[in-house]
């Protein structure tokens, strides 16, 4: 197996958690594609891992995954106020600092 | 879209790898762009979640071929176990719409489509160019679990601790944050 | 029993949780859990006092040439169960076989099994060493260093454990009465059980990571008893400004700790840092630094000047509370550390070759300007308060001094009679509820007895009465202050200890004379006082005895006529069995020295102090004195507003320091604003305005208004447009930034 299948399956992940990211209104999916991004990275540190016959990236990958879900935690928290505070999780009414 | 991706992913597989895992990778991987793309345009928020589980598998499954089955169990347990359930529990939280009468897409799309193409033009072409016809190691054994706890709890204990102290944290931030007052 | 002392801050960390699970089903609230832990841990604490005693008695063998290194029987930690909810304990089935194991790495290299049961090999040795028996576990191992949390136990934990579970346990009776009924009952009694557990847990403590977590769980405890009544702002202020003021002190036990991690050579163990401090191995520079910040730490648990400030606010707690952490246990944590780690204080501030040091000047400091707050005090509770800040001063001092046993032995007798001072002032506040002496005591004396008696006992303890506990322990104190340290002794803090005695006799007359003498007043006079019930009675009595008692355990061994016909095993008998002996105390370097009886001092000490007492009858009984002073006099005046204020600390705190980064900043800046700026601004405009109006009519209206007018146009147009850009969305500032990556990357990639 080439190294780049799985570096560029990753990137193409990563993109679309960035496009996710960027154009998705509801919180609940913006985290999701947050999620892909984070899965992308994790591709990448274990395809390395393998590649250099070493441990360190598949440890990174754990912790990865352990942040991820206090990320998920802390972010459905912060949906889950807006709601209550705007009675929609839509991200674009949240704008308090509009200039 | 599958056999194309397959058919490429053959095409280009050196004789001497097993043509097996090549082929393993190509389906997964083709389920995993196609979800992950489903995830990110579909206007049903629980489709999305179910998308996303695809998506996670898939990464779960890549693992497994990498040879990082401990990975890929914690992530099989924490990602669609844990996390996919904290999705599904903030959506009915939330009460966003089943179906697609609301808008899910910003007016902006066309702004995060170019960004990600930009972006994965630019990776794309740097990864081809930086690490071309790099091959992995055809002997990838299964990484011994052991090994890994040995690096966890000694190599990186400090990151280790750092990372409880991290979860407690936000354990105890989530609850501040969400709850009524 | 002596390795076996985990148990005892387990006991009551599981009556916490049982408290909080069904104590309020229980018919007593929960209250019969924490006092059956607690009685339970009290005779274990003398269980393990005798045993102890019998180890000083007949101490193991030790072969002095193989060191005091540690036997590591490694295979045994392997095997050990993993431990339970505390990570210190093996699992109860492992006892059996791992206890043999468990006497060898106990004691010291080599010695030989079963301790206890050793022949006194070394009877013709005068000076002969107790190892303490320290139980360790590896909590975890990382390869290059292993972290082991335990129990040591040796006089001074041993001494610990006996005080704090005796007052617990008769704060715990005294409560039952003193609270019943409270709105959470259940909740004070779970709490008091998991702050002796924290105590326990900290004296117990074999690593110095254990004294950091038994020292935070210490204040969290007291964080949430002084804000017991938190539905009240002051209270939960209170409770504030004691959590914040120990961050401060935290800062620098963290920072202590940490540079005696790595001055020993990464190792949390007391015993080896002791060592290697004693040893001179630790190079002076970083033991002085290291116990500096411990300072800091000390100044702000054991209310050491200029960080008490907490001390006496935590009076807002209940007045059991007060007794149990403010005299007796969480206020002495810092006494505590100061004494077991006294290898590196010892070493890092000179103390035996000193005349002067930091430790030394701020117990004197504390000792003196703490008493003389205690003065002027209406509230009861602060006049103990600031009682208990001066006496830590003196405990401080002592250590500062290089007198070890002196500090400890006061700590010892302190605990007893001042517990029975707080317990007393809250018999004399149960039926009132206010411990305003001026406004809702007076003339008490007749209708509560038993209070009266044995707080005047405690007074004269407190005041240094012979034969009372605290003469003993002060004369010892300034006995070391005086002849301890380099040539010449320690001068000052001899003044200034002396000088104290007689402010602690001035104080403690006056609130005497307020609580229990006189006319009945306010609130007292207005209720039907009566004698409190046998709950609140026999804890007091219990004290006062101890107040009385305590000082015959180490009457100075001496020549001196007055002393010199106690037999010779009834003398020092403290010192004897909690002074540690071994290489991780400094009791084995030249420069430590004991100090011997001295007579005229004794003498000179109480006689200060009974003038202190003797003015302050003169002034309150007899009226004697110039009354009115403060009224007549500015000096006077002025003396009495700045004890009034607290030598102005609180408000440097929380005006100066906290208010710093809201009001003077912004007043500076406004003044900034008035005077500098717009003076400038003002000169400049009326110069300006004569020659502009020259200007204004021959070459603005026609040229520069046009251009003026465009510009801003131009700017508001701009302006106008940039705006839309500030939309306010998260995700387009976010598709803003990933784009510009991309491109720059894209550049990037292209370029180079």
């Amino acid at each position: 197996m080439l190294l780049n299948q799985f570096l560029i399956l990753a990137a193409i992940l990563f993109c679309t958690g960035v496009y996710g990211v960027i154009s998705r209104r509801n919180g609940v999916l913006v985290l999701m594609s947050i999620e892909l991004i984070l899965n992308s990275v994790n591709i990448n540190l274990v395809a390395f891992s393998a590649m250099n016959d070493s441990i360190s990236g598949q440890v990174f990958a754990l912790f990865v995954i352990a942040v991820a879900a206090a990320e998920v935690g802390v972010g459905l928290a912060i949906v889950l106020a807006i709601f209550r505070n705007y009675r929609t999780v839509d991200i674009d009414e949240v704008d308090l600092m509009k200039g | 879209m599958g056999f194309t991706i397959l058919a490429e992913v053959a095409r280009n597989a050196d004789a001497d790898v097993l043509v097996a895992q090549n082929v393993a990778f190509g389906i997964i991987a083709a389920i995993m762009i196609f979800s992950a793309i489903r995830v990110v345009t579909t206007s049903n928020v629980v489709h999305a979640a179910a998308f996303l589980v695809m998506v996670l598998a898939g990464a779960a499954a890549q693992f497994i071929l990498l040879g990082a089955e401990f990975v890929a169990v914690t992530q099989v347990m924490v990602y669609i176990g844990a996390i996919v359930v904290l999705f599904l529990f903030g959506i009915m939280l939330t009460r966003a719409p089943m179906q697609g009468t609301e808008k899910f897409t910003r007016d902006n799309w066309k702004v995060g489509a170019l960004t990600s193409v930009v972006m994965l033009a630019v990776l794309v072409f740097t990864l081809v160019d930086g690490f071309g016809e790099d091959k992995l190691p055809a002997d990838l054994m299964p990484t011994d679990t052991r090994v890994l706890s040995d690096a966890i709890f000694s190599t990186y204990l400090v990151p280790f601790e750092v990372i409880s102290v991290l979860l407690l944290s936000a354990l105890i931030g989530a609850i501040v944050i969400a709850r009524k007052d | 029993m002596l390795s076996h002392a985990w148990l005892i801050p387990l006991i009551p960390a599981i009556s916490f949780v049982a408290i909080l699970a069904v104590g309020k089903k229980l018919p007593r609230g929960g209250s019969e859990i924490g006092i059956a832990s607690v009685a339970i841990i009290f005779v274990m604490s003398l269980g393990v006092a005798a045993g102890w005693i019998g180890r000083v008695n007949n101490p193991p063998v030790v072969h002095h040439d193989t060191g005091t290194e540690h036997v590591v029987e490694g295979d045994e930690h392997g095997e050990e169960a993993p431990a339970d909810e505390h990570g210190e304990e093996p699992a109860a089935e492992d006892e059996g076989h791992a206890a043999t194991a468990f006497e060898d790495s106990v004691s010291f290299a080599a010695a030989a099994p079963g301790s206890a049961s050793a022949p006194a090999a070394a009877e013709g040795e005068e000076h002969h060493e107790t190892p303490p028996v320290v139980r360790d576990i590896t909590w975890f191992d990382n390869g290059t260093m292993q972290v082991k949390v335990g129990t040591m136990i040796d006089g001074l934990s041993t001494l610990m454990l006996v005080v704090v579970t005796l007052i617990s346990l008769l704060v715990h009776v005294f409560s039952t009465d003193y609270v019943a009924g409270d709105r959470r009952y259940t909740h004070y009694f779970a709490f008091l059980s998991l702050f002796t557990a924290s105590m326990l847990f900290y004296v117990v403590s074999s690593s110095t990571l254990q004294m950091i977590v038994g020292w935070e769980l210490v204040g969290l405890c007291s964080f949430a008893l002084i804000g017991h009544w938190w539905e009240e702002k002051p209270n939960s202020d209170a409770a504030l400004k004691a959590f914040l003021v120990n961050r401060v002190g935290d800062i620098g036990l963290l920072c202590g700790m940490i540079v005696l991690f790595f001055a020993a050579g990464r190792t949390f163990d007391i015993i080896q840092i002791n060592e290697l401090a004693n040893a001179g191995e630790i190079r002076h520079f970083l033991l002085l630094v290291g116990s500096l910040s411990l300072m800091t730490a000390v100044m702000s648990k054991s209310g050491q000047f200029i960080l008490h400030t907490w001390l006496p606010d935590a009076m807002a707690g209940p007045t059991p509370v007060s007794a149990l952490i403010h005299a007796a246990t969480m206020v002495v944590a810092g006494i505590y550390m100061i004494a077991r780690l006294y290898g590196v204080f010892f070493n890092g501030l000179s103390i035996g070759t000193s005349n002067i040091n930091v430790m030394a000047v701020v117990g004197a400091v504390t000792l003196l300007f703490g008493g003389l707050l205690a003065f002027v005090q209406n509230d009861i509770k602060k006049v103990l308060a600031y009682s208990t800040v001066s006496q830590l001063g003196y405990m401080v001092m002592a250590l500062g001094v290089g007198a070890w046993t002196a500090g400890i032995f006061h700590l010892f007798t302190h605990a007893l009679f001042k517990a029975c001072l707080f317990l007393g002032a809250g018999s004399l506040a149960h039926h009132i509820h206010s411990f305003d002496m001026k406004e809702d005591m007076g003339g008490l004396r007749k209708v509560m007895p038993k209070t009266f008696w044995t707080f005047m006992l405690g007074t004269g303890a407190l005041v240094a009465v012979p034969p009372l506990a605290g003469f003993w322990s002060k004369d010892e104190i300034l006995a070391g202050a005086q002849q301890l340290g380099g040539d010449g002794g320690y001068p000052l803090m001899l003044i200034m200890g002396t000088l104290g005695a007689a402010v602690t006799g001035a104080y403690m007359t006056r609130a005497i004379w307020y609580v229990f003498f006189g006319e009945r007043r306010g609130a007292s006079a207005t209720h039907d006082m009566h004698e409190n019930g046998p709950r609140i009675t026999v804890p007091l009595m219990i004290l006062a005895a101890g107040a009385v008692l305590a000082g015959f355990t180490n009457i100075p061994k001496t020549d001196n006529f007055a002393l010199s016909w106690v037999p010779d095993g009834w003398t020092l008998r403290f010192e004897h069995f909690i002074e540690p002996t071994g290489a991780y105390f400094p009791g084995g370097l030249e420069s430590f020295a004991h100090p011997e009886f001295n007579l005229v001092l004794a003498v000179v000490s109480t006689a200060v102090g009974l003038t202190g007492v003797l003015l302050a009858y003169l002034w309150y009984w007899k009226g004697l004195g110039p009354h009115g002073l403060t009224d007549r006099n500015r000096f006077a005046r002025g003396g009495y507003k700045i004890l009034e204020n607290k030598y102005g600390l609180d408000v440097l705190y929380v005006d100066w320091i906290a208010g710093a980064t809201k009001g003077p900043i912004a007043k500076a800046a406004n003044w900034t604003n008035q005077n500098v700026i717009d003076g400038v601004v003002n000169l400049v405009g009326t110069s300006v305005r004569k020659s502009g109006e020259f200007v204004y009519r021959y070459i603005d209206q026609g040229v520069v208004d046009g251009a003026v007018n465009a510009s801003g146009a131009a700017a508001d147009g701009s302006g106008e447009i940039l705006r839309k850009a500030q939309t306010g969305k998260v995700q387009t500032y976010g598709a803003y930034l990933f784009l510009g990556a991309a491109i720059l990357a894209a550049i990037f990639v292209i370029a180079v």
